[in-house]
């Protein structure tokens, strides 16, 4: 999620940063204040702090009692706010916030539980797509509970270039790597110029959705690394094959200036990426193009296969005093019509299938491969340090990818780092287990 | 103690205890984290904060980031510095010699960027900079030269921050250096003159040995600044492409803002203090003895 953001850093992104900045030292100042005056504070990130707004008047005509202020905050810099806000208590009453940065939060006890809250409402749990609504259940001493309810959803399909495919003669998506391969390959006899699929090397997501599909990335309860066991060899033996074939650029973002003129000149057929690409495929892609690409779920090992499940959830803050009016809003933007509405202005993909009976959606080709692979993601390991294991893994990948390195010594050393990381989760968890063993 | 004693101390204290309270402490207790893992988990519940000793300097030691970062910061003084001194002096010689007939003018404009926010004119040069519609590559293409890709390219994104920052900061030191030169006494340039010395050796030999307190001094508040880069890149490149415009401080912020590895972090803030204050010894000694050389 915030990779894409990342990847799109504009000067509009720069000035959303201003603005955010400069809004979030007067929030500094009167934080108090709102409190009194019973505003409710949310902060939103990037895009979707602009969208929420056009849906807020609708929440107005129903809870004329509750007034919402909106917050916007950098995707670069959320981070890293929140956790100062957590430091300085001035976190706000509810938040949006990247599914992956769940377990940071709830590691820091900051977030209130929903469970009960969800129960009581008209929110049936099971509408939600499980692989998504399962990164919001964190574990916890009491059990397992869910810390957000999720607002939007991120996965990595395949979007490839029907035409070329056909003309090599693979008229259907891949179901399997093995067909997968199969077509990269007759698509790269065909025509030298074009390459099976573009990968870009700094993009950890592609990999992370193969190895997901193998098996499990950590063990020991989440505190040792797991990169060099058969299961995440085999994912990466695959990934590093494509490129070792020559059926892959090795190329990062920055090498390639813009992936929409590529694409649509021919670079490479197949590319896997996220829900926002089918907007900017219809925006940047020349209308002549407009029938020539399509889009697909993953192809598994030997069958469809699973998927990252990201995106961004809503949750309240266990600081807030006004829990019950930041329940409202979530139920308000959880609601299939406010989905809806959301989708249309935003393009974001809604999490509940009862959204995704609307006509823009269930209507829409590209995006019913989202709705199947929706359907088979898993979620990120749930622990704080996971962000930096991800960006780490694909850094060793890059290894393997340029030869620096073989996949033995990249994974045995990435597990090497990754034990070095872990260790205070180790120590935490003899002491915990220490305590609760009977004297 | 005497009666002037303990008025001098009465007088100095309120001064005393505002840098006891807001420098003096900070750095103890800075230095006291630095020997701690204060992380995530010690932010949640403080009982989990172990003392770990030198650990985290060694660790340091053995992060290959933490290498390229002092790597890429050398490289932005080691070019920065230089640059924007001359460009300085440059800037306050031309403007001493009453070149140009609007002085007044052109000093308030080149100082201009150095009150200028770093953030909102970062945006104004990200335009400058972009690879299809900045000025900067259309005026290269003019000349016939491709396009750069300034702030994509890992080996054009650090010339990029150089000239950006030196833009941003020479004026500051052009006012110091434009009055150093008013400073300097006309006869002796009159002597020189009458000696038979020409433009040049007025500067060889009269100017710049003036100036050479004056340049130390400039010389160690620019290394000890852009040795603290940080701004630049955060706005800018965010440390890509490829961790090329990663600085120590920028480092410092990551491990301690974005992964909240405060004890780690701090070890860095003092590492980073050794290597500015090393630095800083080494340029004094061209003050103590300027004969020497």
């Amino acid at each position: 999620m915030r990779l894409r953001e990342l990847g799109s850093g504009s000067r509009r992104d720069v000035l959303r940063g201003l603005a955010a900045g400069a809004a979030l030292v007067a929030l500094g100042g009167c934080g108090r204040r709102d409190d009194r005056d019973g505003v409710l504070n949310f902060w939103a990130m990037g895009r979707e702090a602009e969208v929420v707004a056009e849906l807020l008047p609708a929440f107005r005509a129903r809870h004329p009692d509750i007034e919402v202020h909106v917050q916007q905050l950098p995707w670069t810099a959320a981070h890293e706010k929140l956790l100062t806000a957590y430091a300085g208590g001035s976190l706000p009453d509810l938040c949006q916030l990247g599914n992956t940065w769940l377990p940071e939060l709830t590691a820091l006890d900051a977030l209130e539980p929903l469970d009960e809250r969800v129960d009581a409402s008209a929110i049936a749990r099971d509408d939600y797509y499980a692989g998504i609504l399962d990164t919001n259940v964190m574990p916890t001493t009491g059990g397992s509970r869910l810390f957000g309810l999720p607002w939007y959803v991120d996965t990595r399909v395949l979007f490839y270039r029907s035409d070329l495919v056909r003309a090599a003669g693979h008229p259907t998506p891949p179901q399997s790597w093995p067909e997968w391969l199969a077509a990269m390959r007759a698509v790269r006899q065909r025509s030298p110029q074009t390459y099976g699929v573009l990968l870009p090397l700094n993009e950890p997501d592609p990999l992370f959705a193969l190895a997901l599909q193998q098996g499990a990335l950590l063990r020991d309860d989440d505190t040792r690394g797991a990169f060099a066991q058969p299961a995440f060899r085999r994912a990466l033996g695959f990934y590093a094959g494509i490129f070792a074939e020559g059926l892959a650029p090795t190329m990062t973002n920055a090498q390639i200036a813009n992936v929409w003129d590529e694409f649509g000149r021919g670079l490479f057929a197949y590319y896997v990426s996220g829900p926002w690409n089918i907007g900017e495929f219809r925006r940047r892609l020349p209308r002549e193009r407009q029938g020539d690409w399509a889009t697909a779920p993953l192809p598994g090992p030997d069958g469809p296969g699973v998927s990252t499940a990201g995106g961004s959830s809503l949750v309240i803050f266990r600081s807030s005093r006004k829990k019950a009016a930041a329940w409202r809003l979530i139920e308000f933007l959880s609601e299939p019509a406010t989905m809806q509405r959301f989708h249309a202005l935003t393009g974001n993909l809604p999490p509940r299938r009862t959204a995704w009976r609307s006509p823009e959606l269930a209507d829409d080709a590209p995006s019913q491969a989202f709705a199947a692979q929706l359907e088979r993601v898993r979620a990120a390991p749930k622990l704080p340090e996971w962000e930096r294991i991800f960006q780490e893994m694909q850094r060793a990948a890059e290894r393997v990818v340029q030869r620096v390195q073989s996949i033995d010594a990249a994974t045995t050393e990435l597990d090497a780092w990754v034990d070095a990381l872990l260790e205070k989760r180790r120590w935490l968890r003899a002491r915990t287990l220490a305590a609760a063993a009977p004297r | 103690m005497t009666r002037s004693g303990i008025v001098g101390w009465t007088l100095a204290a309120p001064a005393l205890v505002v840098i006891a309270v807001f420098f003096a402490l900070p750095v103890v207790i800075g230095l006291a984290l630095s020997l701690t893992d204060f992380d995530l988990y010690a932010l949640a519940d403080l009982s989990t904060l172990r003392f770990v000793g030198l650990d985290n300097y060694l660790r340091l030691l053995q992060t290959p980031l933490f290498w390229q970062a002092l790597g890429n910061t050398l490289y932005f003084v080691a070019v920065g510095v230089p640059l924007s001194i001359a460009l300085s002096l440059g800037a306050a010689l031309l403007l001493n010699a009453g070149v140009a007939r609007w002085q007044a003018f052109f000093r308030t404009a080149l100082f201009a960027p150095v009150v200028t926010t770093v953030v909102a004119v970062a945006v104004i040069w990200r335009y400058l900079l972009h690879t299809r519609y900045g000025l900067i590559n259309q005026t290269l293409a003019a000349v016939g030269i491709d396009p750069i890709d300034w702030l994509g390219d890992p080996h054009w994104s650090m010339p990029a921050i150089i000239v950006f920052a030196t833009w941003k900061n020479f004026g500051y030191n052009m006012v110091i250096l434009l009055a150093a030169l008013q400073a300097v006494p006309r006869e002796l340039y009159e002597s020189a003159r009458v000696d038979g010395a020409g433009t040049l050796r007025q500067f060889t030999d009269v100017t710049f040995p003036m100036l050479t307190p004056t340049l130390v001094m400039v010389a160690i508040m620019t290394v000890a600044g852009y040795f603290q880069l940080f701004a630049e890149p955060y706005v800018m490149t965010q440390g890509g492409p490829l961790r090329s415009t990663v600085s120590v401080l920028y480092f410092m912020y990551e491990e301690g803002f974005r992964w909240w590895n405060l004890g780690f972090a701090s070890a860095v803030a003092f590492v980073l203090f050794l290597v500015i204050f090393a630095v800083s010894a080494g340029l004094w000694r061209f003050d103590r003895d300027p004969e020497g050389r």
